[in-house]
């Protein structure tokens, strides 16, 4: 079934964007990534505008993050306070970032530097990740007990606060610092920031991988809340009828996708997510490497 | 002025010869939700007062033009391994839209003359002044809007698609895809013989969106917020929504 989308100006098969929406809310409820890494890519590649691809994304994300973090405020697993601490650093972020974006747009090559984060970012994340949950899994299976959690230079911070549910008594430095980080990334790259913030969480503040899922989905509803308003308002992109396509199928796979993220162990969870970021990095960087079969490409007029 | 004016009308006389009396299958194309192209049958009879004139055979060539609006197109490189944009023509005006039809080969229909006075071809179609003097080859900066928008069905030239019947009756289908934009599009009739343009008739096939796709696009241009905020509630609820069914499933 064809379906015309009003902001888009495209017409789009609707069964297609459906799919492609429940796919993605499976990893956002299993991962608490929003999966915007995955579908801005994937909406770009059935023809989507980019800019209608980033900012409907962010819109599609607030719904399957929400439909997440309820199923994971149910299990107790959302550690509020931390949230909001690393939300206030989120919004700043946000804002940083929509400006250095427009500046980076000012001077031309904007589009590489997106790909060029993404391939980083996704490839030395992925790379990490890969590497540790591989460790944990074999350390597990030779019967020693986990390492305890070292102090290191952070615990030496001042503004110490109690986060009960992740059982850490930490300075507020760290977790401000990471939300403003994910918040110019989220902006730049047109993400929630899930899968950046989710593994800072777990290796920087030490925080336990249960609540570390449902708190970056607190975290990532607000922030992109915040840029789906201001696309909505500077670049009209926000195409409704896309969005809510994309969030019935999305919202339904966050639930699918809590109930499977339950029953998984948290090594086998992050190794999933780890294979999966390095699979979207090597599509990102061969797309950059091989020859285009087009080397033109026709955007929208900009000033001369 | 009076010569002026006489001159004027003996210039006018041979184009009253034969002239155009149209009919389209519909001047308005709805786009709404479940839009997927549209076929718009051309059709129209040559009016005339004298005798079918014997010397060229008469030819018809149909144009439809979306509006012409400027893009930017960029070229990429091989830079120090990975593939970027190099350099960018801005072109001035490129319709969004453009099919040609004709009733014969596109040599035998129109002159190279003819066709620069009236714009007709997709190349003469697409307006483009100002490339930068530091690039090298700013035709193939339009080839590529061409080659690009051929493509993707946006642009199309279709050689012997008008059917022409006793040099009176024609009749052609332009097909529209389904990523089409809002505008007037100005359809163009054109009579030649033997490469000259005898008469011309122009009117304009009206593209909008209707019902909520209209009312959708409105609500984003003229209050965004409303929309943001809008946008937000229909995920907000949605989220709610697929949360609160599940529990229900489960505990059911």
């Amino acid at each position: 079934m064809q379906i015309y989308l009003p902001i888009a100006e495209i017409s789009v098969n609707a069964f297609l964007l459906l799919g492609l929406g429940g796919i993605v809310g499976v990893l956002s409820g299993m991962f608490g990534v929003g999966g915007g890494f995955l579908m801005t890519p994937l909406l770009f590649f059935i023809g989507i505008p980019p800019a209608v691809a980033v900012a409907t994304e962010a819109n599609q994300i607030v719904a399957s993050s929400f439909s997440g973090v309820l199923a994971h405020l149910r299990r107790k697993t959302v550690d509020l306070k931390m949230g909001t601490v690393l939300l206030v650093g989120g919004l700043i972020g946000a804002a940083l970032g929509v400006w250095l974006f427009n500046y980076l747009k000012s001077l031309g090559q904007v589009d590489l530097l997106v790909k060029l984060c993404y391939v980083i970012f996704l490839g030395v994340i992925g790379g990490l990740m890969f590497v540790e949950s591989l460790n944990a899994i074999r350390k597990t299976k030779s019967g020693k007990p986990p390492a305890r959690k070292k102090h290191n230079w952070i615990h030496g911070l001042p503004f110490k606060m109690r986060f009960r549910t992740s059982g850490l008594y930490i300075s507020v430095i760290p977790p401000v610092i990471v939300g403003v980080l994910v918040g110019v990334l989220a902006a730049i790259m047109g993400v929630g920031g899930g899968f950046i913030m989710v593994p800072a969480m777990i290796y920087l503040l030490g925080m336990p991988t249960k609540v570390v899922v449902g708190t970056s989905l607190f975290q990532i509803i607000f922030v992109t809340a915040f840029t789906t308003l201001l696309h909505a308002t500077t670049n009209y992109t926000v195409d409704m009828v896309l969005a809510v396509l994309l969030l019935v199928g999305g919202v339904v796979g966050a639930q699918f996708g809590a109930i499977l993220g339950a029953k998984l162990k948290a090594e086998q969870l992050r190794i999933l997510l780890a294979i999966m970021v390095l699979v979207v990095c090597g599509k990102l960087a061969t797309d950059l490497l091989i020859q285009p079969t087009e080397l033109f490409t026709i955007g929208a007029a900009e000033g001369h | 002025m009076r010569s002026l004016l006489i001159l004027l009308a003996l210039l006018a006389a041979p184009l009253r010869a034969e002239e155009v009396v149209l009919g389209l299958s519909q001047d308005q194309v709805s786009i709404s939700t479940n839009f997927d192209g549209s076929e718009i049958i051309i059709y129209g009879a040559i009016k005339r007062e004298t005798p079918i004139p014997m010397a060229e055979p008469l030819q018809v060539i149909v144009t439809v033009s979306g509006p012409r609006v400027p893009v930017t197109v960029r070229r990429k490189e091989r830079r120090l391994g990975i593939w970027v944009n190099v350099d960018s023509v801005n072109v001035d005006a490129a319709p969004s839209f453009y099919a040609v039809a004709t009733s014969a080969p596109w040599n035998e229909v129109i002159s190279d003359t003819e066709d620069l006075r009236h714009s007709i071809s997709i190349p003469r179609a697409i307006r483009s002044v100002g490339a930068p003097m530091n690039v090298a080859e700013p035709q193939a900066f339009t080839d590529a809007v061409i080659r690009i928008r051929t493509e993707n069905g946006l642009y199309a030239l279709k050689e012997g698609a008008v059917d022409l019947r006793e040099s009176t009756l024609f009749d052609t289908a332009i097909d529209m895809p389904a990523n089409l934009t809002e505008g007037d599009y100005r359809t163009r009739i054109f009579l030649t013989r033997g490469g000259d343009v005898v008469s011309m008739y122009e009117t304009s096939i009206d593209v909008r969106k209707v019902g909520l796709e209209r009312w959708l696009f409105n609500l984003s241009r003229q209050q965004p917020l409303v929309y943001g905020l809008l946008s937000l509630a229909i995920a907000i609820a949605a989220g709610w929504g697929a949360s609160a069914a599940f529990r229900l499933m489960r505990s059911g």
